[in-house]
This record gives structure tokens, C-alpha cells and sequence, in this order.
């Protein structure tokens, strides 16, 4: 629609009523309106209210970015769409689970790179180790990129979450 | 929110709730799954059941119910096979913001995902389709769900609603909650309906300040109840500019009011669609830039500032970038652009207007709906503006099907009031009209109510001609025969090369037959000097009526615009030739 057709991505929060079918919901529509989902993570955050919240990071050109957030809006069981990318300064992290199998050298090195990224050793075998590394998506790539070399065998990732800096809420 | 009385059954719940939310008549079709809600409703004698044919039917009913009285369509259907025969009803009024409560059965809560007899996933299957819907698990949420479920479908931008029922749920006791004595305040839903004053005074000074001026108005006036179609054509008065209505709009304005220019769009009128496209302001009140509208999108009206006014932020920007979005009901925003109008008093450019006005007037010279008249055949165009003739001092209620009778009964007939006419125009629906119709009917028992069909589009829920005879209904069947699929084949012939596959009606009924097989009259006219005694005496029986009015099997919809061309690239008639389409065109539907 707009001359804008530049591709751009997006981190968006979602509050939503915790109910049944809440997710699909979410899902359906990124799926029927054909907008793509790059991350998603959701969790209930606030047992009392029975709220939870969707961190969706998206990719668009602007417009498509503002109906998926108007379209969001629309759903009955939503309290509240923040676009975070718009909204200014915010945090965004990711945790992987890393798996890594090999002995000598290799092992040692996964050991001293995991030291480097701070990622801390959760399971360990003479053979193995599960590595547990958060962080921005790049950081956490880039650990996974470096693990390939040195026996990489399994990731878990649990996708991005975010929040704005500063005192303010959702 | 305390318990009431003392505890009763799901079903009993159930309907109390529906009383109490002011249902007269449930369109429905019984099942397993139901049976419940049929006890009870077997009990009562406040709430009546019309009896359909088929679930699509009852839906369609709802929403020819709906939009002919501005209430909620209520809908009760089984589980499985009645739920997802539910679902063309329920899109249709997704696409055309129809408030609907839908009442499905569904297995037992201990059943539910075990296939069994019956099962369909309903929440899932009607969650694209629907505005909202539930799965209630527990008797205590009942009456709760039912309160919110009639609040979120007739709140904010009006659609359908599902409320899936699972059978213990029906038969467990609970007490009855009441609806809320205030009106509902949702935890998370809040439509918008008040606009921005800022706004307001933003598009009264972009109104002001028009030289070539159009008001574009469709459905959410509609939506929005009656006294937004008398603001409108008080605030289109005030300031004398020109307007124009999509299809779902016709009616929000008088079509004999010199200050309208017909439906725009893709059968819209010559000079609506210049107007469109020469316009430097162009106020959009409740329409929503659809594709039928806009034509190719890049080529839609270059030169205007845009304001738009709907009730759904989602509509805003979604195919037009627009200069001034105003977020609220019709009926808000226009009074509040009236007093604003007054307040200011602000001296329109009567010199532009006045050229504006001589420029509009040459187009409307074209007489763009002219069609060569024929002594031995029927032209639809001329049955349709004979059937106007004949109704035009009666009070009356149209429906349609989808196609050409559709196209030309939207430029034929006339509308002066909101909610007379009901037609599927987003979805396309063919079999919506005489459903449809059937719910306009049992809403408005004495009415003249007239199906405008195809011969093609009557077939597809032909087997409601039982629900009229045993409610005996007045409906009235005109049906437009041209044994084709007449816009299909209009296609073929623009389009394809004139290779008229399947489009062709082999093997017709013979209406008159089929009629009296249900008891029904049955008419057949073949000549244009007979036509008009063959109104007459539809009109005159008090029984359900077929016309098989046999027409020119050839005749084409005009003006038309193909698929990817612009507004100013308009067919005018059977001498233009479309021009080599391009292939994005051919890929338009």
C-alpha cells in the first residue's frame, strides 16, 4: 500500500487474558493474514490478573507491521499491544540450552568459550556438557555458531523476551 | 453478581439468559448434542424457533433478521455436522459485520477430543470466522458467557459469535447469573467509540476546504443504527457536496436525493467512479477501501486528501493510506462533526463547488446504466426497474443473491431508508438471499420481502422454500433467468475468450413446478408486455411466490471495471472492448 516496502523488524508485547485457545488465536492470525513470525515465547506473568504476556518479534514492511498490531488489538482477550521497537530503549533476551559432545581439546575449548560467553555448565559427562547461555539473539547465535566446530549436538532456544527500560509498566 | 434463583439446568440457564437479552426468534436445526436447549425451549413460550432447512440457511436467516431490525440474529445449531455447516453463515457475517450469537452443540466436556460421534473442534474450526467465540467448560460460566458473547457481537464493529456447548454442561444445575444492570465493562475488550474532538476539527476544516469534494459512505453507517443515516444526509445537506455508496451503504443515503451519485465500484456508476477518482477530498464514512471499491490500488483516486471514519483502527491504513483516520461510531462522529460544522460556519468554495457540480453532471450525461431495450426478450435491467415500479410506494425489504441479479438490483433499485436492502457483499455468498429474506420476513410479518435471484444462486438453498411453507411466509422469488451463471460467464466472455466452461445451467427445475411442490405459486414470464401483470400479481398473493422471469441469456453487467484498472478505465457497455489484461489483472478476482 505504502511506497515503504522496506522489510523491517519488530519486537512486540502482547498482554493477553490467560485463557484456552488465547495462543491459537495469536497464531491463526499471523498465519492466516500471512505475517511472519520470527520468535515467540508466551507465559502466564500474572497468576491474580490471569494474565499473560507474548513477546512476538516480526518482520514487515511498516504498514504490515501497523495492521499486525491493530489486528492483535482487535482480538477480544488482548489488554494491551506495545510495539517495543517503536517505543525507544528496550532489553531483549534470549536463553539457549547448548549441547556439546567431545573430549580433548574440543572439550576444553567448548569449556573456555562458555567461560567467555558466561554461559554456565547445567549438565556435564566425561564425554558432554549442556551449556545454559542468555543474552541478546546475537550473542546467543554467535555462542551456537562457535559450538558447531566443537561437537555441537542439540540447541533449545526459547525465543526472545523483552521490556522497555526505565520505571514504567507494560 | 449473586445467584439469583435457585439452581437449574444448563439448557433452562440458557434460554433464561436469551430472554434476558431480549431474543424474540432463534433460527435453528435440532441435533443430539442439542437436545437439551430443545426441552427447554419446548418448556417456554417467550422464545420462538423458526425451523430451517439447513444450518448455512439459519445463519443467513440471522443475519436477514439482524440487519433488517438492528437486534442480534440468534442461531442454534448441533454439534459437528451442524456446526460446520454454520460456517459460511458465520463468514459471511465476519465480512459483513453482522452481529450473530451462534449456539453450538458440542460432545460432552469428557468426550471432547476423543472423535466422537458428532465432534468437530468448533472453536477452532470458526476461530478465522468468527469475531469471537467460547467453549463453555463449566454450567457456573454459563449465563456469564452468554451476557458478554451478545455484548461483544453488537458492541464496536458489529460480527458473529460462537458459543460451543458441550451436553453435561447443558444438563448440569447452576443458579442463574443475571446480565449486568450497567452496560458490560470488559477486562480486555474496549471498542472506541467516541472520536478524537482533535480529529474532528482536523477533518471539518479538510471538508471546509474542498474544491472537488466526495462523501463516500457504507455499511458501519448502517451498522451504526438509523439516526447515523439521518446525520449523514443532514451533514451532506449542510455542506451540498456530492456522495456516493459502496454496496453494503445503499440505503444510508436516498438514492432520489439529487445529491447522490449511485453506488461506486466495480458495477458502480460512471460518475460515482470519477468522482472517486477526480475528487481532492474524499470522506470515507464506514467503508473500508475493499478491493470491489478501490480497483487497482496504485491508480485509486491520486489526488485526494483522505479522511476516514470507522469504528475498527484495523480498517485504517489497511489498503489506502489515508491523510485523517477518525476512530469512532458513525452516529458519534457525525454528530460531533456536525455541531463542529456549525460552530464554525465555514464558507465552502461555492465557485469550485459549482464546477465541481457542472463537471459531475456532464458524467452523469453518459447515463451509464442505459441498456438497448427489446421488444421479443426480456433485459434484467428492465424487470428489475419495472419490480421498482411496482414497489416503490410499498413498504418493502429486498434480498439477493450474488452475481449479476445482484449488481443490477443494487443499481436499479432504489434505496431511501438503511436496512431495506441485504445483500452478502463481502463474502459473495450465492444462497444468501432467500435464507436471508426468510429472516426479514419473520421480523417484519407484513412487509413486502423480495429475494432478487438467479437461477443459478436460488439452487444452492432452494430447500427453504419448506421453511416458508410451514411458517407460511410471503417471500417473494424473483428470479432473474438467464440459465447461465451469469457473472461467470460474463468473465468467460471479457475474459476467456468466450469459453463458457460450466457456466452453463443444464438441467433447470422448472420453477413453477418446484414452487407448487411446496405449496408455493409459481409465475413464469417470457415477454417484457406481460412482465408487469406478472408483478402485479406476485405482489397481490399472499403466499410464497416464485418468478421465473426469463431473460436475455447474453446480457452483460455494465459499466464495469476490470480486475487491476482504475477508476477512470470503466466498460461502459457492450462497444468497449476490455483491453489486453495484464497478468497481475487476470490474477484479481
Amino acid at each position: 500500500m505504502t511506497t515503504d516496502k522496506t522489510i523491517v523488524s519488530h519486537t512486540i508485547s502482547v498482554l493477553v487474558a490467560n485463557e484456552p485457545g488465547i495462543l491459537a488465536r495469536v497464531v491463526g492470525l499471523f498465519s492466516g493474514r500471512g505475517y511472519n513470525i520470527e520468535s515467540l515465547t508466551v507465559a502466564e506473568t500474572d497468576a491474580k490478573q490471569n494474565q499473560s504476556r507474548i513477546t512476538i518479534v516480526t518482520k514487515g514492511t511498516p504498514s504490515i507491521i501497523e495492521q499486525i498490531k491493530a489486528q492483535l488489538d482487535r482480538l477480544v482477550p488482548v489488554y494491551k499491544v506495545r510495539d517495543l521497537t517503536v517505543e525507544g530503549p528496550h532489553i531483549e533476551r534470549e536463553l539457549a540450552l547448548v549441547k556439546v559432545k567431545g573430549v580433548g581439546e574440543k572439550r576444553v575449548e567448548a569449556l573456555r568459550l562458555a567461560d567467555v560467553f558466561r554461559a554456565k555448565v547445567i549438565d556435564a559427562k566425561t564425554d558432554s556438557f549442556v551449556f545454559e547461555v542468555t543474552g541478546t539473539s546475537d550473542k546467543v547465535q554467535t555462542f551456537v555458531g562457535l559450538m558447531e566446530a566443537l561437537g555441537l549436538v542439540d540447541v533449545g532456544r526459547t525465543g526472545i523476551v523483552a521490556m522497555t527500560r526505565g520505571g514504567e509498566a507494560l | 453478581m449473586k445467584p439469583e434463583e435457585s439452581a437449574t439446568t444448563g439448557a433452562d440457564l440458557l434460554v433464561k439468559a436469551l430472554i434476558d437479552e431480549e431474543v424474540e426468534v432463534v433460527f435453528g436445526y435440532p441435533g443430539g448434542a442439542v437436545l437439551p436447549i430443545y426441552d427447554s425451549l419446548f418448556k417456554q413460550n417467550r422464545l420462538r424457533h423458526i425451523l430451517v432447512r439447513h444450518e448455512q440457511a439459519a445463519v443467513h436467516a440471522a443475519e436477514g433478521y439482524a440487519r433488517s431490525t438492528g437486534k442480534v440474529g440468534v442461531v442454534l445449531v448441533t454439534s459437528g455436522p451442524g456446526a460446520t455447516n454454520a460456517v459460511t453463515g458465520l463468514t459471511d457475517a465476519l465480512m459483513d459485520s453482522i452481529p450473530i450469537v451462534c449456539l453450538t452443540g458440542q460432545v460432552a466436556t469428557h468426550l471432547i477430543g476423543n472423535d466422537a460421534f458428532q465432534e468437530a473442534d468448533t472453536t477452532g474450526i470458526t476461530r478465522p470466522c468468527t469475531k469471537h467465540n467460547y467453549l463453555v467448560k463449566a454450567v457456573a460460566d454459563l449465563s456469564g458467557v452468554v451476557h458478554e458473547a451478545f455484548y461483544v457481537a453488537r458492541s464496536g464493529r458489529p460480527g458473529p459469535v460462537v458459543i460451543d456447548l458441550p451436553k453435561d454442561v447443558l444438563m448440569n444445575k447452576h443458579d442463574y447469573v443475571a446480565p449486568p444492570k450497567n452496560p458490560v465493562e470488559h477486562k480486555s475488550y474496549r471498542p472506541q467509540t467516541k472520536p478524537d474532538p482533535k480529529r474532528i476539527e482536523q477533518a471539518i476544516e479538510m471538508i471546509a476546504h474542498a474544491k472537488r469534494p466526495v462523501f463516500y459512505a457504507g455499511g458501519g453507517v448502517i451498522n451504526s443504527g438509523p439516526k447515523a443515516s439521518k446525520l449523514l444526509a443532514q451533514f451532506v445537506h449542510m455542506t451540498g457536496y456530492p456522495i456516493t455508496n459502496t454496496l453494503m451503504g445503499l440505503g444510508s443515503f436516498p438514492a432520489s436525493d439529487k445529491q447522490f451519485l449511485g453506488m461506486l465500484g466495480m458495477h458502480g456508476t460512471y460518475e460515482a467512479n470519477l468522482v472517486m477518482h477526480g475528487c481532492d477530498v474524499m470522506i470515507n464514512i464506514g467503508a473500508r477501501f475493499d478491493d470491489r471499491i478501490t480497483g487497482n490500488l496504485t491508480k485509486f483516486s491520486p489526488d485526494s486528501k483522505k479522511i476516514h471514519v470507522d469504528i475498527d483502527p484495523s480498517s485504517i491504513n489497511k489498503n489506502v493510506r489515508v491523510d485523517l483516520p477518525v476512530v469512532g461510531d458513525a452516529t458519534l462522529v457525525l454528530e460531533a462533526m456536525i455541531k463542529a460544522w456549525k460552530a464554525k460556519d465555514p464558507k465552502v468554495d461555492h465557485k469550485a463547488l459549482k464546477a465541481w457540480w457542472a463537471q459531475i453532471d456532464s458524467w452523469r450525461g453518459r447515463n451509464c446504466l442505459a441498456y438497448t431495450p427489446d421488444k421479443a426478450t426480456i433485459k434484467p435491467q428492465y424487470a428489475l426497474e419495472r419490480l421498482y415500479h411496482h414497489i416503490k410506494d410499498r413498504d418493502h425489504y429486498i434480498t439477493t443473491e450474488v452475481g449479476q441479479h445482484q449488481m443490477w438490483a443494487a443499481q436499479f433499485l432504489k434505496f431511501e431508508q438503511p436496512n431495506r436492502w441485504m445483500t452478502s457483499g463481502g463474502l459473495g455468498t450465492m444462497g444468501y438471499g432467500f435464507p436471508a429474506a426468510v429472516g426479514v420476513q419473520i421480523a417484519h410479518p407484513d412487509a413486502l420481502v423480495i429475494d432478487v435471484a438467479g437461477e443459478a444462486s436460488i439452487l444452492m438453498n432452494i430447500q427453504e422454500l419448506s421453511t416458508v411453507a410451514q411458517y407460511r411466509l410471503p417471500v417473494k422469488i424473483f428470479i432473474l433467468n438467464n440459465q447461465y451463471m451469469g457473472m461467470v460467464r460474463q468473465w468467460q466472455e471479457l475474459l476467456h475468450g468466450g469459453r463458457y466452461a460450466e457456466s452453463y445451467m443444464e438441467s433447470l427445475p422448472d420453477f413453477v413446478k418446484l414452487a407448487e411442490a411446496f405449496g408455493a405459486r409459481g409465475l413464469r414470464c417470457h415477454e417484457p408486455d406481460k412482465l408487469d401483470d406478472t408483478i402485479k400479481e406476485m405482489i397481490a398473493l399472499k403466499h410464497p411466490v416464485i418468478v421465473d422471469v426469463v431473460v436475455d441469456q447474453k446480457e452483460n453487467c455494465f459499466p464495469m471495471i476490470p480486475s487491476g484498472a482504475a477508476h477512470n478505465e470503466m466498460l461502459l457497455g457492450p462497444d468497449d472492448k476490455a483491453g489486453k489484461m495484464s497478468d497481475e489483472g487476470m490474477a484479481l478476482v
